[in-house]
């Protein structure tokens, strides 16, 4: 889970006596920019860090999430730096800052295309993973998973299953077929993650049948 | 020769059938009324939502997107979405498969799995689409037969919709006028308050990492309209900014000891009203909020007799 940082708890740290500095010499990669690039983030070595993109932005007001610092380090190579922090995370995607950029960086573009590095070299966060897990298992990220919400639709008027992928299996089987060619499923690692899951649910399970003997 | 009724696939994703099922029965109500057909996507699936999946692998994203697409494809008719974050999914996808050779070519080795194949010959809407330029204001004006005179609206336009502006080509998102105007011959008074244009903080994957932090951004909303004098209703055109705006009263209280109390409603419940649908023809106080708390929107406010 990443640290929410609340406004009263916030620490400016900003000179080298407070924080160490970043050396640039370590761990550069230059490949990163081209990776960008190729990821969907073609524009980012527009960016001439006016900061516009940082002064729009509502995530930047709550946490230590700071767009136009993560695009710097980017040009930077600054990789691992970049891909390992979970404030990379903060990014609502309202792009706010891509309409207000005076360079055509596109910076929420360029954000989504660090998080598909960042994912690739193995930074996702747990509630990620079981939401992508989701949409593979169920073809839906919020799915129709207990009888009280189907209640819910025949309260309103309307049929208990909608004619979505939640009453049509074949197309969960297409969503995994997609997702198996893609290497998503490998990429989220599905697998472990299901079995892990029911493991749980077994253990879990086991735990009450012996609650309920005592 | 009686004009053509246009028709729209009805895209309708996970959060409207599965969560707020009453908006679902709304816009069918509204769009019926305005002689508008919907046409079920059977088998449709997730968008998928834009900022978490196309955060975790783009092609993967566009190839579940553009078998969303390929589905409407087959029937030939243009799709519309009540939701901001499928709008994005399916608008984005569409547009960058038609501009992205490379991308187009590996998600169609994608769909070639399962026999499919994006051809880019459809074009994606929003409700807001629809019922501003196809039905037009005009029109819908003429349908409103209960205006919520004296009832006190804030906007909740949120981003998907009209953002990134130059490539969307919607509205002015500095300046939106075209969501307030739709809502605005419903009758009730709009109200202006200083953080409108910002997000509700649900989206990019924020709200599953971390649901403190997105309701951060609602808590500031909330506070930036009672500063503005508060108002009755928050009208928005999308069901997961509807989720965080009304289920996240109840998850403020929880996390942060904060009451606030706002009916939220999505733009076609609002126009259901308008037109004199009774809210139990669809189901305005199943909304997540009301069955937490066990409560029932403000009818007294809302001008409404049950």
């Amino acid at each position: 889970m990443i640290q929410a940082s609340a406004r009263s708890r916030c620490v400016t740290v900003t000179t080298t006596e407070e924080k160490p500095a970043v050396d640039v010499d370590d761990d550069v990669d230059l490949e990163f920019v081209e990776m960008i690039k190729k990821t969907g983030g073609p524009n980012i070595q527009n960016c001439y860090q006016c900061g516009t993109c940082s002064g729009s932005c509502p995530a930047g007001a709550f946490t230590n999430y700071l767009v136009r610092g993560i695009i710097r380090k980017a040009l930077l190579g600054l990789k691992e730096e970049v891909i390992s922090s979970p404030d990379l995370w903060f990014c609502t995607t309202c792009y706010a800052c891509t309409d207000r950029c005076p360079q055509d960086v596109k910076p929420t573009d360029v954000i989504k295309a660090i998080r598909n590095v960042a994912v690739a070299e193995g930074y996702m966060l747990g509630p990620h993973q079981k939401v992508a897990a989701k949409v593979v298992e169920a073809a839906h990220a919020v799915p129709l998973d207990k009888e009280s919400w189907q209640n819910l639709r025949v309260k309103v008027g309307l049929e208990p299953v909608p004619p979505n992928a939640s009453g049509n299996p074949w197309a969960i089987d297409e969503i995994r077929k997609i997702t198996k060619k893609s290497g998503f499923e490998k990429l989220i690692g599905y697998e472990e993650f299901m079995k892990a899951q029911k493991e749980k649910a077994k253990k879990k399970a086991e735990e009450k049948k012996s609650q309920k003997k005592e | 020769m009686a004009k053509k009724r246009p028709a729209f696939y009805h895209f309708l994703g996970c959060v409207i059938p599965h969560r707020y099922p009453s908006v679902e029965k709304a816009t069918k109500l509204v769009f019926e009324d305005l002689g508008m057909d919907l046409l079920d996507m059977v088998g449709a699936t997730c968008c998928p939502a834009p900022g978490v999946f196309g955060s975790f692998d783009r092609v993967t994203w566009a190839s579940i997107a553009a078998r969303n697409l390929t589905i409407a494809e087959q029937g030939g008719y243009p799709i519309t979405t009540g939701c901001n974050g499928c709008f994005a999914s399916l608008w984005d996808s569409n547009y960058e498969l038609k501009h992205d050779e490379e991308l187009r070519k590996a998600v169609n080795e994608n769909l070639a799995e399962i026999g499919r194949e994006f051809k880019g010959s459809i074009e994606v809407t929003h409700y807001v689409d629809a019922l501003y330029n196809t039905a037009g204001l005009p029109k819908i004006r003429k349908r409103v037969t209960h205006p919520l005179k004296g009832v006190r609206m804030a906007l909740h336009p949120g981003c998907h919709w009209m953002r990134p502006k130059l490539l969307k080509q919607k509205d002015e998102s500095e300046r939106p006028h075209i969501f307030r105007e739709l809502c605005e011959v419903s009758g009730a008074e709009y109200v202006p308050y200083k953080d409108e244009l910002i997000c509700c903080g649900a989206g990019g994957a924020v709200r599953t990492a971390d649901v403190k932090v997105s309701l951060e951004f609602t808590k500031q909303k909330f506070d930036s309209l009672a500063d503005a004098g508060g108002a009755d209703i928050i009208v928005t055109p999308c069901p997961f900014c509807l989720l965080q705006l009304d289920l996240g009263q109840v998850e403020i209280q929880k996390y942060f000891g904060e009451e606030y109390v706002f009916d939220v409603m999505h733009v076609t419940e609002l126009l259901a009203l308008a037109f004199g649908h009774s809210p139990e023809e669809f189901g305005l106080g199943t909304h997540l909020q009301y069955m937490q708390r066990k409560s029932q929107p403000n009818w007294e406010r809302l001008g409404i007799k049950v």
